[in-house]
């Protein structure tokens, strides 16, 4: 008995599929999963790239049809009005209809508190989780990546949650082959991450192929910012610059968009979708580590924002 | 010199396929310090996550970074100094993108390398030089073989602790490539390294001339990922039914899905199952193109030339070479949970798009994996990360496959009705495929199709 080594002579068949190509059919076939399976579907859609990737994957599952979900947008009150922009144009076109959860009206009637750093994004937890229950939504699909972070990486493409959105990762579901299961009690839900198996450099690749719009602050631009934890903050009224937080004006981009008080930009001359990837595929940061101060909090500052039912 | 030194161009990014694969090895063989070197040395761990690990490591006073926190993400992970769960990673090098799940060694975690195979191409298993193969070795060659893992790597590791001796890899690799072929494992390579040192990892080793194959990395890099298609018969689950219903499209029926194996062509004649009724492919929508074939694993609409009544659960299949349907299915199991699996219970049968109710009528036997595959008639019930066989009676007809002839559609779960726990993952048909040199030579030499 020989050991077989073949290597150089290996080749794929006609039939193998580009990477893309086998992300996007595991993509669209978690989307008619979800369709076939769950009642009253809603989709996270803020503006960003990862969820615009996510609503273009959709409508290309269900077309010619309508995509058969409502979207969902929990609002920080800190947005980039280019990134509102978009959304609100997207939703129009296609003809959908957009819940928003503000985490303002939860902090002017009380219900929250601003935290003392400033940070919003902790905050979107309550107002999803009441906007879940409130609709009654049982299966929520979230642009969340397994090589965003750590705890992400340990996630199911299907996250049970119970009624008060909780993670438990200890509790999670084997998932095997394509077999998803999306059973949950009644006032359970299930978290959905079409996007788990991509990585950032697969979603600006996709955006090129697909020649999908983005807002313009993912590409470089001159921006008024002032630099807080190693990352520069974009000057505003939602707190910054602090008093010796001197303002100066950058080329800058942002990677990843989020709340403005915890989402920084990074240095950037990519102007062009080609000239990110080139970006991108050379970066010595990941994505989160680059411009989210709400991952440094703790080693395991995602882990333990999931388990309280974080996105 | 190698592909993985230097960013890669935008063009050179999206030409690559996809290979997904899972890592095996007991406690201690070099999984957690392989994986880190595979990431680190195609530099896909970047500087911010590295410093984290430094950071972490310090603070439990380790001197030297430990890569394996690179890959246990859970705090009880960190705390626990082990893997609990699997874990997925994600590097890529100018030819290929990887999808890694790194899987814990643990005997107890026998389940979650049974979900790391369910969809990995490849299994990389890791031997430790000084010891050759032992229990867990065997344990995990089974795991690979009986979830049809098309590819087997032996990474026998440490050989830099046993002088980079040709002799003691020829041993190991003789004993495990005889074990793994009486599995039915159709193809193995083994390859000596040292993943500390680096040797025949991603470079080839300067240590091991006498070795003449590849290295880890470069046998991923061009291992097929896919088979010649046409030799196995199409299977297309039906996911969701298409009617827009508008003034465009007033009558557009089409029926969406991904194909688990095969290829479908206009023109097709196919059988819709459980209900048998035959017509013709008119047309297959590929996410927007009007294609004249299509392939697994593409996401597609099929649209049919007859106007039956097909719906979310029903399989279309070539007329002529569709799976039976059955209502009793005889398999061989991975107990999942806790919570034992016994004879009489009633549980839900998820396969492929359909759920069905069955009952659990007989338990013929459980596996010892790690005593040359030992049967043990009858047992009471099956225990988390057993593996045995099971007799099923389903409700309703499926049309379910031998798992041997095609993974998606001989595959299905086994979930509690009481509070939708997955239980179990089941395969239909025999456990363990030919061993190559049998008679007849059953899986041929070409390995098995998917
Ligand atoms: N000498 C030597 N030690 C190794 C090699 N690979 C791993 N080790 C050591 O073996 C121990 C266990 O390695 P680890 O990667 O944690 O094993 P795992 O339990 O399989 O993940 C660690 O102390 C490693 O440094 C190798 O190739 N040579
Ligand atoms: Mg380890």
């Amino acid at each position: 008995m020989t050991t077989t080594v073949t290597h150089a002579e290996q080749k794929d068949s006609p039939y193998a599929l580009t990477h893309l190509d086998a992300l996007e059919s595991e993509a669209v076939h978690i989307f008619r999963e979800v369709a076939g399976e769950f009642e009253r579907p809603v989709v996270l859609f803020s503006g960003g790239k990862d969820s615009i990737v996510m609503l273009h994957l959709a409508l290309k599952a269900f077309a010619p049809a309508a995509v058969p979900f409502s979207l969902l947008h929990v609002d920080t009150g800190h947005n980039f009005p280019e990134v509102l922009d978009l959304r609100d144009r997207t939703v129009a076109e296609h003809g959908l209809r957009l819940h928003v959860a503000k985490v303002q009206d939860y902090i002017d009637d009380g219900r929250l508190r601003e935290r003392p750093d400033g940070l919003r994004n902790p905050l979107q937890t309550v107002p999803l989780t009441e906007a879940i229950s409130a609709h009654r939504f049982d299966a929520v699909f979230g642009g969340g990546r397994r090589d965003e972070e750590k705890a992400r990486a340990k996630e199911r493409v299907f996250s049970l949650r119970d009624e008060f959105s909780q993670w438990d990762p200890r509790r999670q579901r084997p998932e095997l082959w394509q077999l998803y299961n999306g059973r949950h009690a009644p006032g359970e839900h299930v978290r959905v991450f079409p996007l788990s198996n991509w990585t950032e450099l697969d979603v600006w690749q996709y955006i090129a192929r697909e020649g999908i719009e983005l807002p313009e602050i993912y590409f470089a631009h001159e921006r008024e910012v002032f630099s807080r934890d190693g990352m520069w903050l974009t000057a505003g009224e939602w707190g910054g610059p602090k008093d010796g937080e001197p303002v100066e004006t950058r080329t800058v981009r942002y990677r990843t968009v989020g709340d403005m008080s915890c989402t920084g930009a990074v240095d950037s001359e990519a102007t062009t979708l080609e000239s990110v990837i080139t970006e991108i595929a050379a970066s010595r940061l990941t994505e989160r580590g680059a411009t989210r101060a709400d991952d440094k909090m703790s080693e395991a500052a995602m882990e333990d924002r999931k388990r309280e039912g974080y996105f | 010199m190698t592909s993985t030194t230097s960013p890669l161009t935008a063009e050179e990014l999206s030409a690559t396929t996809l290979l997904r694969f899972a890592t095996a090895g007991s406690v201690d063989d070099g999984k957690s310090t392989l994986v880190g070197r595979l990431l680190h040395d195609s530099k896909s761990v970047l500087s911010d996550q590295l410093e984290a690990v430094e950071r972490a490591s310090l603070g439990r006073g380790q001197e030297t970074p430990d890569l394996a926190l690179l890959t246990d993400g859970l705090r009880a992970e960190r705390e626990q100094g082990i893997t609990i769960d699997v874990a997925y990673r994600y590097f890529a090098t100018a030819r290929r993108r990887f999808i890694l799940a790194d899987t814990p060694g643990h005997v107890q975690y026998t389940r979650n390398m049974v979900t790391g195979a369910s969809t990995a191409e490849l299994a990389v298993v890791l031997v430790d030089a000084r010891n050759g193969v032992v229990e867990q070795t065997r344990r995990h060659a089974a795991v690979a073989a009986l979830l049809r893992v098309p590819h087997v790597v032996l990474a026998v590791n440490k050989m830099d602790l046993v002088d980079y001796a040709e002799p003691v890899f020829a041993a190991i690799a003789e004993e495990f490539t005889s074990y793994a072929a009486s599995l039915g494992v159709p193809e193995i390579t083994a390859i000596p390294i040292s993943a500390l040192a680096g040797d025949n990892v991603v470079e080839p080793s300067a240590n091991m001339d006498w070795y003449g194959g590849p290295t880890v990395l470069e046998h991923l890099e061009t291992v097929p990922v896919s088979h010649d298609l046409t030799g196995c018969p199409a299977r297309f689950p039906v996911q969701y039914v298409i009617r827009p219903q508008t003034a465009e499209h007033p009558d557009y029926r089409g029926y969406a899905g991904q194909i688990a194996s095969g290829l479908l062509r206009v023109g097709d004649p196919v059988t819709v199952l459980p209900s048998g009724r035959t017509t013709t492919i008119s047309g297959i929508d590929a996410l927007g193109r009007s294609v004249h074939t299509a392939w697994a694993p593409q996401s597609v609409t099929v649209l049919l030339a007859d106007d039956l009544d097909v719906s979310r659960g029903d399989l279309i299949a070539p007329t002529g070479s569709a799976p039976a349907v059955t209502q009793d299915v005889r398999a061989t199991v991975c107990h999942l949970h806790e919570r034992p699996l016994r004879i009489g219970e009633r549980v839900l049968l998820k396969h492929a798009t359909r759920t069905v109710k069955a009952i659990v009528k007989a338990l013929p036997y459980r596996i010892d994996l790690s005593h040359g595959l030992a049967h043990d008639n009858d047992p009471a019930a099956l225990e988390v990360n057993d593996i045995g066989a099971v007799q099923l009676r389903t409700a309703e007809p499926l049309p379910i496959d031998a798992y041997a002839d095609s993974r998606l559609t001989g595959a299905f779960l086994l979930i509690d009705p009481a509070d939708g726990t997955t239980l179990t993952a089941g395969m239909a048909g025999e456990a363990f495929a030919e061993p190559p040199s049998a008679a007849g030579g059953a899986a041929g030499d070409e390995g098995w199709d998917f």
